[in-house]
């Protein structure tokens, strides 16, 4: 996998949304930094996980990368073309190959329309005949996700969440792209069916090669699809690395925290686990802490992680950390040192 | 809420559901319910009999004119008492040859004036609730979908016409519209009385719906579908037409259901004013206006088109009403 050339690269991209003085003058008086500066790559064929919790930028980030929110700083490379400096009318041919799928199922599909025009309607913009005819393509679409072909006449009211999820699936994947940010593609829907429509976008991956941006806070779920796995914190990617590594060898704090919170379905080694809670909210994205973002909230930060913000460096192969003092020892070690270093967080 | 932590792959749960069950349960769209509700509503059947006649009245006026052998025009001197001009006979000379009685003073057989008046009453107030209606869902989706310079301009026009003292605008500004249309090459008379009026009526009927509309756009954008839409190359126009404007039909109906009688009233009051067709030519509202004068001695004359236009207004509201709650999809009927 390393030989090829990633379909995505996305250097220092940042999305800053304005902070407006209210009145009539309307100063910029500020920013959101929603994405402050992320850097990655996604390989064909590859699932790269993004999670975090609510708020942290993961959302918008996948947005910004197709450009469906305008970036505010940053370079975005797809399959060779330069998008982040593309007009925005010359990108119209190259979302072809770029898709999305939203996680909400209520709202992502226009209740007006039909089944069969709203996953036809990629044909229909991007004026593609496909052989055989758009209904026909449309019916083995609704087929090919496990929808009831004969139903293509039908309101998007009359599917349920996981059904309509698979309508949306269909769309997304009815112009054969090459890469699909999945924007938290499961967390409106029941665990059952999360599974059901997890496993079809395995299958569709593995059947048509497509890359997946996986948007999540679910780590659960990140784990079972993802090839590789970024952790984002207050707009920056704290680490990343190849799954298997981050799952069993994360060396962020935050990372740590964020896995000791995922329960286990034994109760016996549920009851055993050690959990780390952090305290406090996320800092406001306007205003930022100095240095690493995560000292507000960090057991471990010492004088140097209030004054240098840490860069994302590699410390092993594939596996990148943005923190002045990486763990080492995996999972268990940190949740052992954590209480004696620590006075700001409790153990449960 | 977690799928699976320890087990590396997720249990498949495809649960297979048998195709009978399937075919079982049949939903049904939107306009489907609106359309078994409206059946079931017994106001709203009687508004629209009421409507399609007056309408079937309006558009077949000649014919059945023809066959009852009334003309708008004719004079009758035989049936009105020579001194004062009043119909002869009880309600206002109402007899097999005028079934609506006459006019005092002239003896113009009210039925046919009525029915002709009807025409030109509908056909102002259609058009400008077409051209209204049009403006306004144009405009209000263009100005809620775009954010910025376009949406202030065009809300701030909005406010602007609103802001008008409609009446007294209008009053001043006919007679000089009328030169405007007239050289433009509209035939001088009615025709270009006509269409003076439906320009005034449009120009200020547009911006309430505009407004509405763009209150409506201005929720729906932010729905994932529109982005949808965008993510697929979408162009502006596709969304504004393609994904905006089906959502919008509801406000629209309705709003369509109440501007008619509003333009309507709006009409009759312009005629009673005096800025409608020309004598001899009847609209309700002219014929309203004519029958005040006469209303303690022959208060029949003045019945005739009040009933004509309060039917009208009262059904096309109560339908508006109907048809509101048709489309409401939270509404629940017992």
């Amino acid at each position: 996998m390393s030989e090829s050339t990633p379909i995505l690269r996305v250097r220092d991209l940042q999305k800053y949304f304005p902070i407006n003085s209210r009145g009539f003058s309307r100063r910029h008086i500020g920013d959101v930094k929603a994405v402050d500066g992320i850097s990655l790559e996604v390989m064909p064929g590859e699932t790269l996980g993004l999670v975090g919790e609510s708020g942290c930028g993961k959302s918008t980030a996948g947005r910004a990368m197709l450009r469906l929110l305008e970036p505010t700083g940053g370079e975005i490379e797809f399959a060779g073309h330069d998008v982040m400096r593309m007009k925005k009318r010359d990108l119209v041919p190259l979302r072809r190959e770029m898709q999305m799928i939203f996680q909400d199922p209520y709202s992502s599909l226009n209740p007006r329309q039909t089944i069969g025009s709203i996953i036809g309607a990629p044909f229909d913009i991007q004026g593609v005949k496909p052989e055989g005819g758009v209904q026909k393509t449309v019916q083995e679409l609704m087929e090919r996700v496990g929808l009831n072909p004969e139903h293509f006449n039908r309101y998007p009211s009359e599917f349920s969440g996981g059904q309509r999820q698979r309508i949306g699936i269909a769309r997304a994947i009815a112009l054969k792209p090459k890469l699909i940010v999945c924007d938290e593609p499961v967390s409106a829907l029941d665990v059952s069916i999360q599974a059901q429509v997890l496993n079809l976008l395995e299958d569709i991956q593995d059947e048509f090669g497509i890359a997946y941006v996986f948007v999540a806070h679910d780590l659960s779920v990140v784990r079972h699809i993802s090839d590789r796995v970024a952790v984002m914190y207050l707009g920056k990617i704290m680490e990343s690395a190849p799954r298997e590594l981050l799952y069993t060898a994360p060396v962020h704090p935050y990372t740590h925290a964020l896995l000791s919170a995922v329960p286990i379905a034994d109760p016996d080694r549920e009851r055993a686990r050690e959990r780390i809670i952090l305290t406090g909210d996320l800092p406001s994205p306007s205003n930022p802490p100095a240095g690493c973002v995560f000292n507000t909230r960090c057991w471990k930060a010492q004088d140097r992680c209030f004054s240098e913000a840490p860069v994302l460096r590699e410390i092993s192969a594939g596996h990148k950390v943005a923190c002045h003092f990486p763990e080492t020892g995996g999972l268990n070690a940190a949740a052992m040192t954590a209480p004696a270093t620590g006075s700001d967080f409790s153990e449960n | 809420m977690s799928v699976a932590t320890e087990n590396e792959g997720l249990p498949s749960l495809d649960v297979v559901v048998p195709e009978a069950t399937r075919e079982q349960i049949t939903g049904r769209t939107l306009r489907q319910i609106a359309w078994m509700r409206l059946r079931r509503d017994r106001v709203a059947k009687v508004s629209v009999a009421i409507l399609l006649v007056i309408v079937f009245l309006a558009v077949f006026a000649p014919v059945l004119c023809g066959l009852l052998k009334v003309d708008p025009y004719t004079f009758h001197s035989e049936v009105i008492s020579d001194n004062g001009g009043l119909p002869i006979g009880k309600w206002g000379g109402v007899s097999k040859a005028h079934p609506l009685g006459v006019e005092p003073g002239t003896g113009r057989d009210i039925l046919a004036r009525l029915l002709y008046g009807s025409r030109i009453s509908l056909l102002i107030a259609g058009s400008a609730a077409l051209i209204t209606v049009v403006t306004g869902v144009v405009v209000g989706i263009v100005a809620g979908n775009s954010r910025g310079w376009v949406d202030k301009v065009l809300g701030r026009f909005m406010d602007l016409t609103l802001a008008f003292p409609v009446l007294l605008v209008i009053i001043a500004m006919s007679p000089v519209l009328e030169q405007r249309v007239v050289a433009a090459g509209v035939p001088d008379g009615n025709t270009s009385r006509v269409i003076t009026l439906i320009i005034v009526l449009s120009v200020f009927g547009w911006p309430y719906l505009a407004r509405l509309i763009r209150g409506q756009v201005l929720g729906l954008r932010e729905r994932e579908f529109v982005e949808a839409a965008i993510s697929l190359g979408a162009s502006n126009r596709r969304i504004l037409f393609k994904e905006l404007l089906p959502n919008l039909w509801g406000p629209i109906l309705v709003y369509t259901t109440i501007a008619v009688p509003g333009l309507i009233g709006a009409e009759a009051t312009l005629a009673y004013l005096g800025i409608s067709v020309l004598p001899p030519t009847a609209t309700w509202g002219s014929m309203l206006e004519e029958s005040v004068g006469y209303f303690t001695v022959d208060p029949f004359y003045f019945c005739v088109p009040l009933t004509m236009l309060v039917a009208a207004v009262l059904s096309f509201n109560l339908l508006g009403d109907s048809l509101q709650d048709a489309l409401d999809p939270k509404a629940g009927r017992k």
